[in-house]
């Protein structure tokens, strides 16, 4: 089952690369790696997404927290919570092709930042599912490039992930 | 306050934290502090041959005090050379601080001459490790070594020491912090007491209990209060590999080792078990075999310091995280509290048919009952070696090992009646660890009988500390079962590849021990008629101030038994000899 982890990260050099090579050492997958400063300076938060059955995840986050660098984390697909990716995609836009895309961009909420002879540039948000449903939507044939954030995520209502 | 240099810094911090050796090797990037070692500390430092060593020799150290090691290494090989030693201490958990140089700040990412990233390098075999960026942060950032190398679960700290922050120039305001504090690092103090209580009910309602403890057990110093609770309950108690000495060698409770070479009594006592207290172990492979076919009857309580280790391999059925010694004292509180109200508590008649059953099985196939190798046989056997050594002994010497053979007939045959006298690599497995842990030991504890069994192949790793031990003085004494072989290595070629023996004989390529260890200034006694060893060996021991390299041959041919059968098996499924299987 795919998880979505959250983690407060002492904001130090080497920090990254402790949970990054907790991962590759332990033989667990990191599918989607996302991670930048807070609004306290010392901290950074990281959001990463794997797949794995409850014994791996367990085992997963158990060894993130003994991690000394790793402050606090979350496993933020046990309850409700948003999800969020960015993506920005370079597709080839000429002829009738190019009002279709537009269509298509709209319908997926999404903005044409960038526009050139035969390209458009587009931004999209959401989960990435539907992230995935809009290039799927598009085709492989126009797709010129695709660069997506990784996935960001916090929780729904009240519940809090900070010091 | 005082103005330091930051080599002045280290070296004054090392005092302030009441470190008793440092063991190393000095080098362009650490020249500044080696300076101030030289002309400001009162801490000795050990020079050894190679920086494996220093490493090996600071993990036996701390396994033998409970304090933490202390290391100084160069940058580049200097720190590459030390990652051995350092994986050694972090399988088997052992406090350490590795304090090595680096290049100049400035030239850190140039590939410049002796320049690693150690900090990368060492990175999936460290508990933490530093970088020191500025000098002012020296004295904190060695605090914040040592507090996390020596509590919660123990393990290696790497310090990296750019060279031009310990420069004799700059000084600073020096001030060692009494105690420090991370908000990210906040080990267990105490055990969960609903769930202590769930145990301590588990444990009373057993009808064939077990007690299956760890390294964990000597590390978190809980073998007293381990004692009292086996007494209390009359449960029988096995130790792994790291945790013997946890429980005294000489009780009728004890079973003896559990696992790949363990004890048939205590593999069966496991096996057939309904409740296993699992206390600072953590289901290795060499202990479960397969699996899914671990204990099939067994509920499990599993005590431990680190939550990673509960219910990785083996799910527990009442999880209790927490130092073993505060989590074990109160557990004994609540089973005395709770027989006081129920006298009949545990169940005294299943407990006596338990012991009947377990004392079958010791009649049988215990290697403590009577002899399982053959006494008639004209050569050495190596597990006569041991059994004579513990006798010798009295079970109370240090002793260390490197890996192999040796190392199982160290484990099966000497009885070990204090914990912290058993050292060896467990995890890793690490050729090479016997000598120079001895070393630290010696060092620790002078006055004691300090003995390094170890093997041809293992020896050779490390040998050039001999030299270390002629310039310090340190007059261990080395058992070297020789059988020509790379003994476990054959043995597994025996079993599993018809006697197809790649790469594991010397050819005729061996060296004269004994002159070996004379030529470093020591005394060498060779050993290959059985009726010699005793007296050979009685001998040795008396020479206190002497370091004897004890050249033993041993029957080139002899297996180690009782072996687990693998892959598929369980832990009632052992080889008891060359021929008879379970």
């Amino acid at each position: 089952m795919r998880r979505i982890i959250s983690v407060l990260l002492e904001n130090e050099p080497g920090a990254l690369s402790r949970v990054v090579g907790l991962f590759s050492q332990r033989g667990y997958n990191i599918e989607t790696l996302n991670v930048a400063p807070t609004e306290d300076d010392t901290l950074s938060r990281l959001t990463l997404t794997t797949v794995g059955d409850d014994h791996k995840i367990e085992q997963i986050t158990k060894h993130l927290n003994r991690l000394v660098d790793v402050v606090k984390l979350v496993d933020l697909s046990e309850g409700a919570h948003i999800e969020r990716e960015l993506m920005l995609v370079k597709v080839r836009a000429t002829g009738a092709q190019r009002a279709e895309i537009k269509r298509c961009t709209d319908i997926f909420r999404g903005q044409i930042v960038d526009v050139g002879p035969t390209v458009y540039t587009i931004q999209i948000t959401g989960a990435s599912d539907k992230l995935d449903s809009f290039l799927e939507a598009v085709g492989d044939a126009a797709i010129l490039e695709v660069v997506r954030s990784g996935v960001s995520g916090i929780a729904r209502g009240e519940k809090v992930l900070s010091l | 306050m005082e103005l330091l240099s930051g080599g002045d810094m280290i070296a004054r911090a090392l005092e302030d934290e009441g470190v008793e050796f440092i063991f190393g090797y000095p080098g362009g990037a650490v020249l500044h502090i080696y300076d101030s070692l030289f002309q400001n500390c009162k801490v000795p430092h050990i020079l050894v041959r190679h920086e494996q060593a220093a490493t090996h020799a600071a993990d036996g150290y701390a396994r033998a005090t409970g304090k933490p090691g202390v290391v100084l290494v160069t940058s580049g090989p200097g720190a590459t050379n030390a990652v051995t030693g350092i994986a050694t201490a972090y399988m088997d958990s052992i406090p350490m601080v590795v304090l090595s140089g680096q290049v100049a700040t400035h030239l850190i990412g140039e590939d410049a001459f002796q320049e690693t990233d150690m900090v990368g390098i060492s990175r999936p075999i460290v508990k933490h490790s530093f970088m020191v960026k500025k000098a002012e942060d020296i004295p904190e950032t060695i605090k914040k070594a040592f507090y996390l190398a020596s509590t919660g679960r123990p393990g290696p700290v790497v310090v990296d020491l750019p060279k031009d922050i310990t420069n004799p120039v700059d000084k600073f305001e020096y001030r060692y912090p009494k105690s420090v504090k991370m908000r990210s690092y906040t080990p267990a103090t105490r055990g969960h007491s609903g769930q202590i209580k769930k145990a301590v009910q588990l444990l009373l309602e057993a009808k064939r209990p077990v007690i299956y403890t760890g390294g964990g057990v000597v590390q978190g110093n809980a073998s007293g209060v381990l004692t009292e609770l086996a007494h209390e309950l009359n449960y029988p108690v096995t130790n792994t590999l790291m945790g013997l000495g946890a429980f005294p060698g000489d009780d009728r409770q004890f079973l003896g080792m559990l696992g790949m070479h363990g004890f048939y009594e205590a593999n069966n006592a496991m096996h057939h078990s309904d409740v296993i207290l699992a206390v600072g172990a953590r289901f290795d492979d060499r202990v479960t075999n397969t699996p899914s076919k671990f204990c099939p009857g067994a509920k499990i309580i599993h005590i431990d310091i680190d939550p990673a280790s509960i219910s990785k391999t083996i799910q527990a059925d009442v999880p209790i995280v927490g130092p073993v010694d505060s989590v074990l004292a109160e557990m004994l509180s609540l089973v005395r509290d709770a027989r006081k109200a129920d006298k009949s508590l545990p169940d005294a008649k299943a407990l006596d048919i338990w012991w009947k059953q377990i004392d079958e099985w010791r009649d049988t196939h215990g290697l403590w009952t009577k002899p399982r190798y053959d006494t008639s046989s004209d050569l050495i056997k190596p597990q006569e070696v041991i059994d004579t050594l513990s006798r010798l002994t009295n079970g109370e010497a240090f002793v260390t090992s490197d890996v192999g053979q040796h190392q199982m007939y160290a484990a099966q045959y000497y009885r070990f009646k204090h914990p912290r006298r058993w050292i060896n690599s467990g995890g890793l497995g690490t050729m090479g660890f016997g000598l120079p842990s001895a070393m630290g030991v010696k060092l620790a504890y002078p006055d004691s009988d300090v003995v390094c069994v170890t093997g041809e192949g293992s020896i050779q790793m490390n040998i050039q500390e001999l030299s270390t031990c002629t310039q310090y003085n340190i007059p261990v004494k080395i058992l070297n079962l020789y059988n020509g072989y790379l003994g476990m290595v054959k043995q597994w070629q025996d079993m599993q590849y018809e006697g197809r023996y790649a790469e594991s004989t010397y050819e005729n390529s061996l060296p004269d021990f004994c002159k070996l260890a004379e030529a470093y200034g020591h005394v060498g006694v060779r050993v290959d008629k059985k009726a010699d060893l005793e007296g050979a060996l009685k001998e040795v021991l008396a020479m206190k101030d002497r370091l004897v390299f004890m050249d033993i041959h041993v029957d080139p041919h002899e297996h180690v038994y009782p072996m687990l059968v693998a892959p598929n098996g369980s832990m009632r499924d052992m080889w008891l000899s060359k021929t008879e299987r379970t």
